[in-house]
């Protein structure tokens, strides 16, 4: 990996605070190269949506920096796109009108009307939506919108596809269902993906790379994991797989053993960041 | 259901429909009894209680009353008709005898009736609450949206906020004096008057509702945006503006309800023809009819108060994008 497309550069975040700076991050570095799929995983409250929000540009880091293709991110753009935990589509919106607002801003120019209308169908049809376009969020099961929302975020052609916690507040069949198609869409298209995730399965079955995150506050890169596994990956088939299995036991024992909750630390911590809205910490 | 015989039997023998017209019965029934008793009420402690102009009226004498401002208003209106005939008859029959004669048209200048003074006012609250909407809506957008703007603006609202109309209209009336000067004004004085003393009183609910609506639009819609680089334009039309109809509309609706009361005040005072001067005139009248038709007027004004606010529901309803959320 001699030129990384994504370089997380020494990120350190610190949030003002009632009783003083609190410091979420301290020294995150990590290099992301094209087309790598990454999973960051961790404890809750341990930065992981935080350094998902410096990719994205919706916070600024107080040192360091994240770098794309050697430019320093400091604002959003739909370069890098977000696949938001709770779908985050307007409601007032249909899900072809969600996915227009974003193409008709990337792609204000570059696009005819009639090609903009075959790129939001060819979006919603790669996450299997075709046959609710016209209907609006309200009228959608949860894991529907976020196929929308995906779809929304893959609409924007980024470079890096930015997912926090996407499947979370999934039911486990359907977030089953997102997850293959998310391989089947990540095969295709190829594009680089950091997801936050808190399920030790999900991030085994699609990562490439596992970045396991210590506990907070200060928190830090504390391993990462290379997934070794040939794709498509079946989820059937690695069930029984012996080498799936010892990923995923290096990832739970990282989690349960060496980076084990401590009550005492938990509650001191909430008790600084009470003050804060959940997303900072989460 | 996969057996429709099934349920039909069950339908026959434990239908919920007994308990259903019922409940309808009840929906119907209800209101109607409390009616009923208010009527009862009224007829019988009205004629225990002298007035100066007599014994307060009941039910019947306020009926009366009714049918006899309707009988007013169709008279005056013959009269207009007949007004006009003449005038136009008079007109053509002079232009017979002299071809030069440049015919001119007097409008009819009876008094208005109490149907026309209904129509003034429906026209002048709904003038005073468009005023007031376009005023508030913008500005409550960018009270919700800047946070200076809001703690720069928000003390002199809270405290303009709870001032009477009574206590407006002086000041409205002079400085409208003052300022609208014309010799062929297009709009009364009066009515100018009350308009804007119906705006001031009735933009602070649209205000402030529309601000608190636009400053909790969720995070989540707010960072899309960010993401997707909208411009404000377009993030104020696309997010701010429908994110916030729900609060928007709660508040035009109590501005609309304000800016009613207001009006019957405003027009009181300023004299505007509307039904609060009906109500004043009637008062200084003094005839044996007075409270009785001032009861009419009491009764129109709830009535079409209640109506304005049904219509604004009706609109709330059909704008709303959020159809489940509760509308009273």
């Amino acid at each position: 990996m001699s030129k990384p497309h994504l370089e997380l550069s020494a990120i350190g975040m610190e949030f003002p605070t009632q009783t003083g700076s609190f410091c979420a991050l301290d020294n995150v570095n990590l290099k992301i190269a094209q087309g790598e799929f990454i999973s960051l995983i961790g404890h809750s409250g341990c930065g992981k949506s935080t350094v998902l929000n410096i990719v994205a540009g919706l916070y600024q880091a107080s040192t360091g920096a994240a770098l794309l293709d050697n430019r320093e991110v400091n604002e959003p753009g739909p370069e890098r796109a977000v696949v938001f935990q709770n779908h985050s589509l307007l409601p007032w919106l249909t899900a072809y009108q969600n996915v227009e607002l974003a193409v008709n801003q990337v792609f204000t120019r570059t696009m005819s009307k009639t090609e903009k209308k075959d790129w939001i169908e060819h979006n919603l049809a790669l996450v299997h939506m075709t046959h609710a376009v016209h209907k609006r969020p309200g009228e959608l099961s949860g894991g529907m919108k976020q196929r929308v929302g995906i779809a929304r975020a893959l609409a924007m052609q980024p470079q890096v596809l930015l997912m926090d916690e996407p499947f979370g507040a999934l039911d486990a069949l359907t977030r089953a269902h997102l997850q293959d198609s998310l391989m089947e869409i990540q095969a295709q298209l190829g594009n680089t993906v950091i997801m936050i995730t808190h399920d030790v399965d999900e991030a085994v079955l699609l990562s490439d790379r596992i970045v396991m995150m210590t506990n907070g506050p200060a928190a830090t890169v504390g391993e990462i994991l290379n997934v070794d596994l040939e794709r498509p990956r079946s989820r059937l088939a690695l069930a029984d797989d012996p080498i799936y299995n010892r990923y995923r036991s290096e990832v739970l024992r990282f989690l349960y053993e060496k980076q084990k909750k401590v009550a005492d630390i938990t509650e001191a911590k909430l008790a600084t960041v009470t003050t804060k809205s959940k997303r900072d910490v989460a | 259901m996969t057996s429709q015989a099934k349920l039909n039997t069950f339908s026959r023998l434990k239908v919920p429909l007994p308990t259903l017209n019922l409940a309808f019965a009840l929906a119907l029934f209800l209101p109607m009894l409390g009616i009923s008793l208010f009527l009862l009420l009224w007829s019988a402690t009205a004629p225990r209680i002298d007035t100066s102009l007599g014994a307060f009226p009941g039910p019947g004498q306020v009926f009366d009353q009714a049918k006899t401002l309707i009988a007013e208003h169709q008279q005056e209106r013959a009269k207009e008709v007949g007004f006009y005939q003449r005038q136009s008859d008079r007109n053509a029959a002079r232009l017979v005898t002299d071809p030069g004669y440049d015919a001119k048209v007097r409008p009819y200048t009876g008094k208005p009736t109490f149907i026309d003074q209904i129509g003034t006012s429906l026209v002048t609250v709904i003038a005073g609450f468009v005023l007031a909407s376009a005023i508030a809506i913008p500005l409550g957008i960018f009270m919700g949206l800047s946070q200076r703007l809001n703690q720069s603006l928000n003390p002199i609202v809270q405290i303009l906020k709870p001032v009477s109309p009574l206590a407006w209209l002086p000041l409205v009336t002079m400085v409208v004096s003052a300022v609208y000067v014309s010799d062929d004004p297009y709009f009364q004085k009066s009515f100018i008057t009350s308009l804007i003393t119906v705006s001031l009183c009735s933009l602070w609910p649209t205000l402030l509702n529309t601000a608190v609506g636009v400053a909790n639009i969720e995070p989540d819609l707010l960072n899309v945006s960010k993401v997707l680089r909208l411009s404000t334009w377009t993030h104020i039309r696309k997010i701010v503006l429908p994110a916030s109809i729900p609060m928007m509309f709660t508040g035009l609706r109590l501005s609309m309800g304000t800016a009613w009361m207001v009006l019957i005040a405003a027009e009181m005072l300023a004299q505007n023809p509307g039904l609060g001067k009906f109500v004043w005139d009637e008062f200084q009248n003094g005839s044996s009819n007075s409270l009785a038709r001032i009861i009419v007027a009491v009764l129109t004004i709830g009535f079409v108060g209640y109506c304005l606010d049904r219509i604004m529901l009706l609109i709330q309803h059909r704008v709303n994008w959020d159809k489940n959320s509760q509308v009273r």
